[in-house]
């Protein structure tokens, strides 16, 4: 049958061109394609879920932004902010994410060794981070700058308590990875774990940037 | 009846029992015969499934072929049986607020207390929004999108299976609620300071919490995996602007989802922090601001109405040109009035608060934002109507509930406008017509697409058609039984009742009430018919079957599979050379192949997606009852078996040429006949 034939349809609206039989309508030998992109798909997934998770990180902006002004007579930042030891650790991390880098130049390099070495070295400065992070958030809970004091104190903590915990999340995968890398050495799989390893990492250093300039740098120069 | 007026659940975490939390045995709903009816009837339902599941020794059968399964075909039809289960439980919410206004309007006191009331508009919305349209659209995309692509499955196979058990895990725990405490007595937004711990300080409002998070992240991760399928596993030759309408409305739509769902998370979990740890986000203290909350809540709430009616619009793109014999009018202007709808739902939330008092110019611009965005949804509707303009239109029971979307939907659509004016706004902010406005769109709209969308794709799913007498009764029940039950609501609005009362001073209202009432019982007599009519179908299944795979003259390439469709869709990848693939195809006269198959990729069924969702809603019920070991146990499972998870290298596997073509040469495949059309 053919549907341009109907009476029903209208001359400017043709079903398209028609066409004699003979045309391919499948595809063979291409298996192989559609391992690939199921590949190059792992990425772009990962890349959508990163800006998803950038809009959580949006949302605690932007509450900052709202209510970081509001003190309720509790402490401001230039009270409680050690601003030595924040830029401390942001070197932490920035090394982090620069080690990270040979890391996975020597993956590409297939270099099994070197990339699990740099990967250590990239799990410590992001425990030295953390610990800082730690150490920051017990002395303030020590002077009584808790979460329960302030809009602001509240909104400072989930920022800056979220970024953390998803440095606690990629520490955890770091670690797991290694093992994994031991396992079964620079595999497909393997190779794009840190791939998207490596995105999550730097993301994390992007947002750190940010919250180093908006909500500690800012607070105490402005 | 006092005690009714007290929140369950209310003990202080200081007090609360290290073993069983906030766990009491007055939590049971002995104090409301009507809950405990319910509470005993549902368990004694429970049991009778089980034990028939039992009897007929099908647990092994749903376990290995379905709860455990990553096709998405599977998936779907699980994601549809969710959303008809809870749209039962919705309607019945439903059903018990008409009864109790009815009476309430007529001077009676009613039969439900305030508080209970209360819990019972919050679940009903909740409920409805999150665990039956969710669900549906969420399930026609699930479904459809792969086979219309020319994809085996989506990208991310395992995902898809875990992404709908927690949408189940959210669904439990809010089941769980209906009987165990209390669920949120807030409105379905749950609003602070009236959600906060100070004004609600039962577990009503941590059930809700947690049903939504969990829920709400499978919902990411479900928008995460569908956009990734359709932008690297289309067929070759399906380039953007071939893709089916609906691929592009289900892009558009999980697009909006990535794009929302994190500020919907986040938002709960500010809230989850204030009314957990104290903070003060949305407190009216200490430098809280509730405000920010209701903005928050609105920049997900807004594009989620767009998440709700987009696939929707897909579905009515696809049935008007197969029911019409033609192909769509205007694909190229249906695609941007999508894609203009997408980037426009952004910029409109502040219309669902006018009165918040932003001034003039804040609430000029969101009121015209939020007319203009009513055009691209004209267009489409002209589209439709200029489909059907000169074709066959064959009145099939998909194609009446399309029509009837068009009616009722249109009559919404204008409402809307009438609200988007702010000073309407300010005389109909959360009055009965503004109940009546959603219910219009979102009745006529999302749940007649629904609808439209089981009738016509049901041949494909199962091998055969469903019942046409029933499918019609269903649709006339709906369809007048809508316009009895909210018609009367917009008068009501005009006359000044506000939303949510559940008690009134005056009876000249009942006349109203009781009309919506037998509307309501109109839709309840609809909704009868529409089981009736799936268990008929069932029963006549070898008198309604589907030879052919294509039982409709469809025109894209989910017909051109067998029906219901092999486990990996298509025996070899299809090539797309025009817009409607499988209507070029039939004028080509394609013949199916029977050599030359290839070994065929296939992810392998898990049971990693069910664990972690036992695991998540054990943690969100220990959560809300502050079991603090329990929800520290779970969410250390929890990490510990997603790690395990990753140890798993071993997920795929190929189907052997000889399995391919053994069920290929079984295929009862005929082209359908040029004069059924």
């Amino acid at each position: 049958m053919s549907a341009t034939t109907m009476p029903g349809d209208h001359v400017d609206m043709p079903n398209g061109p028609e066409v004699v039989s003979g045309i391919d309508f499948h595809v063979s030998g291409h298996a192989h394609d559609a391992d690939h992109s199921h590949d190059t798909g792992t990425m772009l997934g990962f890349w959508l879920y990163l800006m998803s998770d950038c809009l959580i990180f949006g949302v605690l902006f932007a509450v900052h932004a709202v209510v970081g002004q509001n003190f309720a007579g509790g402490p401001a930042p230039a009270d409680i902010f050690e601003i030595d030891m924040i830029l401390l650790s942001t070197f932490m991390l920035l090394f982090s994410s620069i080690t990270y880098g040979f890391a996975v130049i020597n993956m590409q390099q297939r270099k099994l060794r070197n990339t699990a070495l740099w990967l250590i070295v990239t799990g410590v400065f992001g425990a030295a981070f953390l610990g800082l992070e730690v150490r920051e958030f017990l002395h303030l809970w020590s002077i009584g700058a808790v979460p329960m004091e302030s809009a602001f104190l509240s909104s400072f903590w989930l920022l800056v308590g979220t970024h953390g915990l998803h440095v606690t999340v990629g520490t955890i995968w770091l670690c797991v990875l290694l093992v994994q890398l031991y396992m079964h050495g620079i595999t497909d799989a393997n190779e794009r774990r840190v791939m998207c390893l490596s995105l999550f990492w730097h993301f994390l250093d992007l947002i750190w940037i940010g919250v180093f300039s908006f909500v500690y740098l800012a607070a105490v120069l402005l | 009846m006092q005690t009714d007026l007290t929140a369950r659940g209310t003990q202080g975490a200081a007090t609360a029992d290290p073993l069983w939390g906030k766990l009491t045995w007055d939590i049971f709903p002995f104090y409301d015969p009507l809950v405990f009816g319910t509470f005993i009837g549902t368990v004694l339902l429970a049991l009778a499934v089980a034990g028939l599941i039992t009897y007929y020794k099908l647990w092994g059968y749903l376990w290995n072929e379905w709860f455990t399964s990553i096709d998405h075909k599977k998936i779907g039809i699980m994601y549809m049986v969710l959303g008809t289960i809870m749209l039962l439980r919705g309607f019945s919410d439903a059903i018990l607020m008409r009864g109790h206004q009815a009476l309430a309007s007529a001077g009676h006191v009613g039969y439900l207390p305030s508080y209970h009331y209360d819990q019972v508009f919050t679940a009903h919305g909740v409920i409805m929004i999150f665990f039956v349209a969710m669900p549906y659209v969420t399930g026609f995309m699930n479904y459809l999108m792969p086979l219309k692509i020319g994809a085996r499955d989506v990208a991310f196979p395992f995902l898809n299976n875990l992404s709908f058990w927690l949408t189940v895990s959210g669904a439990i725990l809010i089941m769980i609620s209906l009987f165990v405490g209390e669920f949120a007595a807030t409105g379905w937004l749950a609003f602070p300071p009236l959600s906060g711990l100070t004004f609600s300080p039962g577990v009503g409002m941590d059930y809700y919490l947690w049903a939504l998070n969990i829920a709400g992240i499978g919902t990411t991760l479900s928008g995460i995996n569908l956009i990734v399928t359709i932008v690297k596993m289309r067929a070759p030759g399906m380039t953007w602007m071939k893709m089916p309408i609906f691929v592009w409305t289900t892009l558009c739509t999980n697009v909006l989802i990535v794009a929302t769902f994190p500020v919907l998370t986040a938002t709960l979990a500010l809230l989850t922090a204030d009314r957990y740890l104290g903070t003060h986000f949305f407190t009216n203290d200490m430098g809280g601001d509730p405000m920010m909350y209701i903005n928050l809540i609105w920049i997900w709430g807004h594009p989620e109405v767009y998440i709700l009616i987009l696939p929707i619009f897909g579905i009515f793109s696809e049935i008007v040109p197969t029911f019409t014999g033609k192909r769509l009018f205007g694909y190229t202007s249906m695609v941007y009035a999508t894609c203009v709808i997408v980037v426009l739902s952004y910029i409109v939330w502040l219309h669902h608060f006018f009165t918040m008092g932003a001034g003039a110019n804040v609430n000029s611009f969101f009121g015209i934002t939020t007319m203009i965005i009513s055009i691209p949804t004209g267009a489409k509707l002209f589209n439709w109507l200029f489909t059907m303009y000169k074709g066959r239109v064959r009145l099939d029971v998909p194609m009446l509930w399309v029509i009837g979307f068009m009616l009722t939907f249109v009559i919404g659509g204008m409402t809307g406008v009438l609200l988007a004016v702010p000073p309407a706004d300010y005389v109909l902010h959360n009055s009965l017509f503004l109940v009546a406005h959603f219910h219009n769109v979102i009745i006529g709209g999302v749940v007649f697409g629904v609808f439209a969308g089981i009738n016509y794709w049901w041949p494909k799913a199962f091998g055969f058609r469903l019942c046409e007498f029933w499918g019609k009764v269903s649709f006339w029940c709906w369809f007048i039984g809508f316009y009895f039950a909210f018609m009367p609501l917009y008068v009501l609005g005009l006359m000044g009742v506000t939303r949510r009362l559940s008690q009134f001073e005056d009876t000249i209202y009942a006349g109203y009430f009781f009309t919506a009432l037998i509307g309501a019982l109109l839709i309840a007599a609809g909704l009868a018919a529409f089981i009736i009519q799936i268990v008929q179908s069932i029963r006549k299944r070898e008198a309604l079957k589907d030879t052919t795979g294509d039982p409709w003259n469809g025109r894209t390439l989910e017909w051109s599979t067998t029906s219901p469709p092999p486990y990996y869709n298509f025996a070899l990848p299809v090539r797309v050379y025009e817009r409607d693939a499988w209507d070029h195809m039939k004028r080509c006269n394609y013949t199916p192949p029977t050599e030359g198959f290839e070994p065929i990729h296939m992810p392998r069924y898990t049971a990693t997606g069910v664990v972690l969702a036992a695991i998540a809603t054990v943690m969100g019920f220990a959560l809300v009852w502050h079991i603090w070991w329990l929800a520290i146990a779970t969410f250390v499972a929890s990490v510990g078996y997603t790690i395990f998870h990753t140890f798993n290298y071993d997920r795929d596997y190929f189907v052997p040429v000889s399995e391919v073509a053994d069920i290929e040469s079984g295929r009862m495949f005929a082209l359908p006949e040029a004069g059924k059309a």
